[in-house]
């Protein structure tokens, strides 16, 4: 039982003193830490997968001939040919007007109309995405096909570019996963100097208790239920500025619609996870004070 | 009653045979003692200050295991015994301390009643008890006063009610009568004989040879330099006593 049952006349053993001590404060900081680390460690781990699904498959044809009308046909060839085979689930040529519109970004002028931009040789892309996993066979197949229908032209697969961005975030998710881990570690030792300073501050009545009869068992629910009522407090109190935390973050993250931000979110188990961390806290706690206490306890006659 | 027959040891309550106590590398502070308690039997211990009263009492009431020899309590060897079945042991042992030790921040009530507490009697079933202690100590008035506001006297009478509310079999008493007046002090050690009438063995340790004198049939254990005297050897073998 997490919260250990103990008779009403038995609690007052212990002055009420409750939320006195720091030990509420420094668990209501850690939880709050810990639940934002683990909801950065689940929107970036989320984020990687969903970068890691759409990046597997996609392979994109840059055909750099000069000749800009053999240039487009080899791109509406190499598209039809694509879309044609079993491997390849869509194949689409670039407008490029897009192209024009996402290069018009870095020479200032947003919707393309530049006259140095439409001056560039701009190269015809033609976007593929794979059927299945087998990745390196498609790839053999497809480099096949560009070879006869627009020879010269590269075939660059997008886990070449933003893999490492995957990899980069998917660390970052680790590394947030270790701080829930470190944070959880800090909690418990949190609660074991809690639980050993109450015992040294108690003594004279934990002495009392055994030459009158009591059991360990006994002695350590008393504190175990204080303690674990604190911790309680702590993590409710850490648990509610985390929300505000972060539903500050999500509301302001809801407005980011584009480019890779907009992959990162919590999702209905990274929810349930961020739920579960308060609860599963409070149960460390208890447990964590009950075999400190007892073994305390144990070293006492 | 019964007296043990040398050798056959068996029947007595408390049974100490050559044992020693030791604090940390110091030498011994209790050096061969031996003796037996007989059941219903009371008796005073005295010695001089640092003779080691109160570490042979922490022994008997379970503080305290020896460094050497045996100890027997209730036919059960002390140095053998799990920590587990301490608790137990205890509960049929009540100890008035010196110091009293009673628990600060519970009322005086709360302090008579925690042994009962701790056995788990329903309140419903010790409100009698502890209100029938508490009148008899005259402190009814004062049952929900806390130690710190209560006078050494009435400390004192809250830590005896609270060491023989439970009907102890074994009283260990340490300088009982050292906080209250002379009338208080003969109603407390009239109620130790009424309980060892009932049956408790009771083993008091004073200074108070007017005490001593005032129990009939009374056996005097005597510590010097942390061993106890007994050159008749009524301690260790004592008599019949009819």
């Amino acid at each position: 039982m997490i919260f250990a049952r103990v008779p009403v006349q038995h609690r007052r053993l212990l002055p009420d003193r409750r939320l006195s001590g720091p030990t509420p404060w420094v668990i209501a900081i850690l939880m709050m830490l810990t639940l934002l680390a683990a909801a950065g460690g689940v929107g970036l781990a989320r984020s990687a997968d969903a970068i890691g699904e759409a990046i597997a498959g996609r392979v994109t044809v840059q055909i750099v001939t000069a000749n800009p009308v053999l240039r487009a046909e080899q791109a509406a060839a190499l598209r039809r040919a694509a879309a044609a085979q079993p491997f390849v689930r869509s194949a689409r040529a670039v407008d490029p007007a897009e192209l024009q519109a996402t290069l018009g970004q870095w020479f200032g002028t947003a919707d393309g109309d530049d006259p140095v931009l439409r001056s560039l040789p701009m190269p015809a892309l033609v976007d593929v995405d794979f059927v299945g996993e087998d990745r390196s066979g498609h790839m053999g197949q497809l480099r096949a096909l560009v070879a006869r229908e627009a020879p010269g032209a590269r075939v660059i697969p997008h886990a070449d570019w933003l893999g490492p961005v995957a990899r980069l975030i998917r660390s970052l998710a680790w590394i947030a996963g270790g701080l829930v881990i470190l944070m959880t570690l800090a909690s418990a030792a949190v609660v074991i100097m809690t639980a050993r300073a109450a015992l040294g501050t108690h003594y004279a009545t934990i002495e009392m208790l055994h030459l009158i009869g009591a059991t360990d068992q006994q002695i350590a629910r008393l504190f175990q239920r204080r303690i674990t009522i604190d911790t309680a407090y702590g993590v409710a109190l850490g648990t509610a500025v985390a929300a505000a935390i972060l539903l500050l973050i999500g509301w302001q993250w809801s407005r980011v619609t584009s480019g890779l931000a907009a992959t990162a979110s919590l999702g209905p188990i990274g929810w349930a996870l961020l739920l579960a961390l308060p609860l599963l806290a409070i149960a460390l706690a208890a447990l964590t004070a009950r075999q400190t206490l007892l073994a305390a306890l144990k070293k006492i006659l | 009653m019964t007296a043990t027959a040398p050798g056959r040891p068996g029947g007595a309550m408390v049974e100490f045979d050559g044992v020693g106590l030791r604090y940390g590398p110091d030498a011994e502070t209790l050096s061969d003692i031996s003796f037996n308690l007989q059941p219903g039997s009371f008796y005073f211990l005295t010695g001089a200050s640092g003779a080691g009263k109160t570490s042979l009492l922490k022994m008997l009431y379970l503080a305290q295991r020896p460094s050497r020899g045996i100890v027997r309590l209730f036919g059960e060897d002390l140095g053998t015994m799990p920590r587990q079945r301490l608790p137990g042991f205890r509960r049929r042992i009540g100890v008035v301390f010196q110091d009293f030790r009673l628990i600060p921040h519970l009322s005086a009530r709360d302090n008579i009643a925690l042994p009962l507490r701790i056995a788990g009697v329903s309140e419903e079933d010790l409100s009698g008890p502890v209100g029938e202690m508490l009148s008899w100590i005259g402190l009814s008035e004062r049952a929900h006063a806390f130690p710190p506001t209560l006078s050494g006297g009435e400390q004192q009478r809250v830590a005896i009610a609270r060491a023989v509310i439970a009907r102890p079999q074994l009283l260990v008493a340490d300088e009982p009568t050292g906080n209250v007046d002379p009338e208080m002090a003969m109603r407390l050690l009239g109620l130790f004989e009424a309980l060892n009438r009932l049956g408790t063995t009771v083993v008091v340790a004073t200074h108070d040879i007017h005490l001593i004198s005032r129990i009939d049939n009374a056996q005097m254990m005597r510590l010097e330099k942390g061993r106890l005297s007994d050159p008749t050897g009524a301690l260790r073998y004592p008599p019949n006593r009819a």
